[in-house]
């Protein structure tokens, strides 16, 4: 196995507030990985460094083994890194099957070559994931119409429609209904493991993150507190008390 | 244009008298761009029909001094005036569009322009118009500056107007709430102030502020019902380059703007002095953008 | 309604279309100009409908192709058709590229930065336009008189006009059903996203202003020729009507749907005609007075309200699965 995503000494202040401070992890080729830390200890101030929504202030991000710090969010997508937004984020105004088919690896290609129709293939692709997260009978539906939990749901179908290397996931089941997570964390795993995409998660639901994940990293006022296995990681007292000390 | 150009280098006291000049309707220009910040501010709307409360001033100052009003005491006129019809347009428009999508303001506000302006066409004719004052001219440094003493009262009026303005929102209890408001609307109501009549005040007292400006304008320098747009797009410029907070930032690139204009008024003519206005509004406009996205998008 | 009776409505509208000038021949000229409001709106709401990107300049294009027609057709000392075609011809290609050049910077701003600093744009360029001796200044440019010895000028004009709302009309429909009319919506809808997804948002803003100047310098081409004389604020750059107007007219049918602008032209311009007249100097009054009513009460237009009462005549629909 080797590095798929390598992230060296990252830190990142808004203005006063340091939201990251050296921050360092990898995450493997083929793995589910977590990341979690109590609400404001900049997990999702990460995954934006990360995908290239803002510039970092020092360190190094490497992904398949290039330097992708300088680059801009959409030339990072292309080459197969792509991120889920915590308030989540779709077309609203089109319906989910366009949401689909604008997700394609072919939306991406230079303008000209969008001069054209949509290939069968999409539309049969779209069809399969719709199907896969559930939303097949609402496909005609405008996709702002939909449930918080059915966006979700269609904001997934999307990034696996675009056939990333590694997703970054920001916080999946927040919001969701309770009876709908175990279905979801099925889909996620069968994901990574059928469709052979990296994972990296951020997620607030530790009984969540201990299922899914195989190797999971804890932040705490931005610097990694603890890193390893899910088991080691729970048992971390350190982690056990940024935890309680945050909620207390 | 080079020639005149050529003429500045030649004689740098011409360019001292244009700056000169060009401050005191920069002083102008800062006053409607507070209102401008202000309505922006606390009610997220960007009023386009700025420029036409300040004809508008003119208007009603003429038609004062018409009526016998002593010039300058048209100018607490207009701004009572336009109080009052900035009252009417928040209760008649304005508060329907406050919560809506910015578009809607833009475009809602635009069509305000447009009825006013033509409005003030039909009631008081396209033709340009100045009231005379009958205050003289002052010439400095022998005579390489030369000042229209009305100009220099303009100058410090607006200056008066706006610091007024200015400590009354930090002092008075409406300014604190209008403060608030514009702070967090939502928290300002959960301690019981009427969001509704603060921005009703707000959009008059922008209105007041402009009036005032427009009697000013109409004795230091003429009006038409045209001119308002120029006028809107500079209160724009002013706030994007001074940001919404920063009232020592307005009046400095207010009167910046004052002293560039007549510039290059004269080196490329005055028939491009409006042209030359819109075209740094645009240039300002994707500079900033540009510096921004880079700041976004890449490591330093 | 049926797609039976839509085509029956269609069919009957074109075919109105080319007997309207023969049947009302006094009305010729206003008639050409409704298929110029047709064009304003429909490439208006290419950017404004389609990609969120609510244009108050996009008469610029349109100013730009007036002066670029008629300066080709005094300078390249052609006879007038093959003047009028090389003019045209220009136009169109000019505007294109002033779109791409100036999209670079412009099409970075979002919201109301757009919207003011294309205002920006029309009006710097009619004050320029009105400055310029080279097309001259503040008294306009005539272009070359249609040949006198020949009849039917007006049919001439009007179906020249008719044929490019037509082929806009077309184009726009066949663009708007690919990959990249998708890309448009999703840029309107939410253009951070489509950052997020990888696609290449930049060109296609830029595309999609360079189609809509490309027709709408054309349109202002023609519109020079038919009104036989270019003045710089009041009909090249006119931000404060025809400008306005394309705003307008696509609000009034409904923003981003394909029909909409066509229908808010038509209403838009026949409303205008059949009352303007009457009230005399008070049209400008009224037509501030009609955008504050139809953005403040009206905003989803024509076709919005239709959608947002009969959802399924527009292909919302839940679907069982079988
Ligand atoms: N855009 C921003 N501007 C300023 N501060 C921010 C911004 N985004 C996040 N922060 C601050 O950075 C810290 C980390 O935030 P975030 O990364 O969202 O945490 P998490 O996702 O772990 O809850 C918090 O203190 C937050 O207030
Ligand atoms: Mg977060």
């Amino acid at each position: 196995m080797s590095a798929l995503l390598k992230i060296e000494n990252v830190s990142k202040a808004y203005g006063g507030v340091v939201a990251n401070r050296q921050v360092s992890l990898e995450v493997q080729s083929g793995d589910i990985a977590g990341l979690i830390g109590p609400n404001g200890s900049g997990k999702t101030t990460l995954f934006s460094s990360i995908v290239g929504a803002h510039p970092i202030d020092s360190g190094s991000i490497q992904f398949g083994g290039q330097e992708i710090s300088k680059l801009d969010v959409p030339t990072i997508a292309r080459r197969g890194l792509l991120r889920t937004f915590q308030q989540t984020r779709i077309y609203a105004e089109m319906n989910c099957v366009e949401n689909m088919r604008i997700s394609a690896p072919d939306a991406r290609a230079p303008v000209l070559s969008l001069l054209s129709g949509f290939s069968r293939n999409v539309d049969v692709r779209a069809e399969e994931l719709l199907d896969f997260v559930g939303l097949a009978s609402k496909r005609f539906l405008r996709a702002g119409s939909l449930s918080f939990g059915q966006q979700k749901l269609l904001e997934f179908a999307m990034a696996l429609m675009s056939e990333p290397k590694l997703l970054l996931l920001d916080e999946p089941t927040a919001g969701v209904n309770p009876t709908l997570i175990n279905g979801l964390i099925d889909r996620l795993i069968k994901a990574n493991k059928e469709l052979g995409i990296t994972l990296f998660v951020i997620e607030h639901n530790m009984r969540v993150i201990m299922n899914l994940a195989e190797n999971i990293t804890c932040l705490a006022h931005g610097e990694v507190l603890a890193q390893g296995t899910p088991q080691e990681v729970r048992d971390d007292p350190r982690v056990v008390e940024a935890y309680l000390g945050a909620s207390a | 244009m080079l020639e005149n150009l050529q003429l500045l280098f030649d004689y740098p006291t011409l360019g001292a008298d244009l700056i000169a000049n060009g401050l005191m309707i920069g002083a102008i220009f800062a006053l409607a761009a507070f209102g401008m910040a202000l309505v922006w501010g606390v009610l997220g709307i960007i009023n386009i029909a700025q420029g036409e409360f300040v004809m508008l001033g003119g208007f009603v100052a003429l038609t004062a001094a018409g009526l016998g009003v002593p010039p300058l005491a048209t100018i607490p006129l207009a701004a009572i005036v336009l109080f009052m019809v900035g009252w009417g347009l928040y209760r008649l428009v304005i508060f329907r569009v406050v919560d809506r999508d910015l578009f809607v303001s833009l475009l809602a506000t635009f069509g305000l322009s447009i009825i006013l302006q033509q409005l003030s066409n039909e009631i008081f004719g396209a033709d340009v118009r100045t009231l005379e004052t009958g205050l003289g001219t002052l010439v400095l440094f022998d005579g390489q500056i030369v000042l229209a003493e009305i100009k220099l009262v303009s100058f410090v009026t607006a200056l008066v107007v706006g610091l007024a303005l200015w400590a009354f929102l930090k002092r008075a209890r409406l300014g604190q709430a209008i403060r608030a408001t514009s702070q967090n609307a939502r928290a300002a109501r959960i301690l019981g102030i009427d969001t509704d009549r603060v921005y009703a005040a707000t959009y008059a007292l922008n209105a007041a502020l402009c009036g005032a400006a427009g009697s000013l304008v109409v004795m230091a320098w003429t009006i038409h019902p045209y001119i308002g747009l120029p006028y809107t797009v500079r209160s724009f410029l002013v706030v994007i380059v001074a940001g919404l907070g920063n009232i020592a930032a307005v009046i400095a690139a207010g009167l910046g703007l004052g002293a560039l204009e007549n510039v290059a008024g004269f080196v490329l003519g005055a028939e491009y002095q409006i042209a030359f206005v819109f075209a740094l509004m645009v240039i300002i406009l994707v500079v900033r953008n540009f510096l921004l996205r880079r700041k976004r998008e890449y490591l330093k | 309604m049926t797609d039976a009776q839509k085509y029956a409505l269609v069919a009957t509208g074109l075919l109105f279309s080319f007997v309207a000038p023969f049947l009302l021949p006094q009305f010729a000229t206003q008639l050409t100009m409704l298929w110029l409001m047709v064009i304003f709106a429909l490439t208006w709401d290419t950017l404004g409908g389609q990609m969120g990107y609510n244009s108050f300049g996009n008469i610029l294009f349109f100013g730009i192709g007036a002066y670029g027609c008629a300066v080709i057709q005094r300078d390249l000392g052609l006879d007038y058709f093959a003047g009028l075609a090389v003019g045209l011809a220009f136009a169109a290609v000019l505007s294109a590229i002033v779109a791409i050049v100036l999209g670079a910077g412009m099409l970075g701003l979002r919201g109301h930065y757009f919207a003011i600093g294309t205002l920006g744009l029309g009006i710097a360029a009619g004050e320029i336009a009105g400055g310029w001796d080279y097309v001259g200044a503040g008294s306009g440019m005539v272009p070359p008189l249609y040949p006198v010895e020949l009849a039917g000028r007006e049919l001439f004009f009007y179906f020249l006009m008719f044929a490019l709302a037509l082929v806009t009309f077309l184009v726009l429909r066949a663009l708007y059903a690919t990959k990249f009319g998708l890309a448009l919506n999703a840029i309107r809808d939410d253009e951070d996203k489509a950052e997020a997804m990888g696609l290449r948002t930049t060109q296609v803003k830029s595309l999609a202003w360079a189609v809509s100047a490309f027709f709408l310098g054309i349109g202002g081409g023609l519109a020079g020729n038919l009104l036989g004389f270019i003045d710089p604020r009041d009909v090249a750059f006119a931000g404060a009507t025809f400008g306005v107007w394309m705003v307008l007219m696509a609000i009034l049918g409904g923003k981003g749907t394909l029909w909409g602008p066509v229908i808010g032209a038509v209403v838009f311009h026949i409303t205008q005609e059949l009352f303007w007249t009457y009230l005399l100097g008070w049209q400008r009054v009224a037509l501030g007075l009609l955008i504050v009513a139809i953005v403040v009460f009206f905003p989803n237009g024509i076709l919005g309200t239709l959608r947002e009462r009969f959802p399924e005549w527009f292909g919302e629909k839940v679907e069982e699965r079988v």
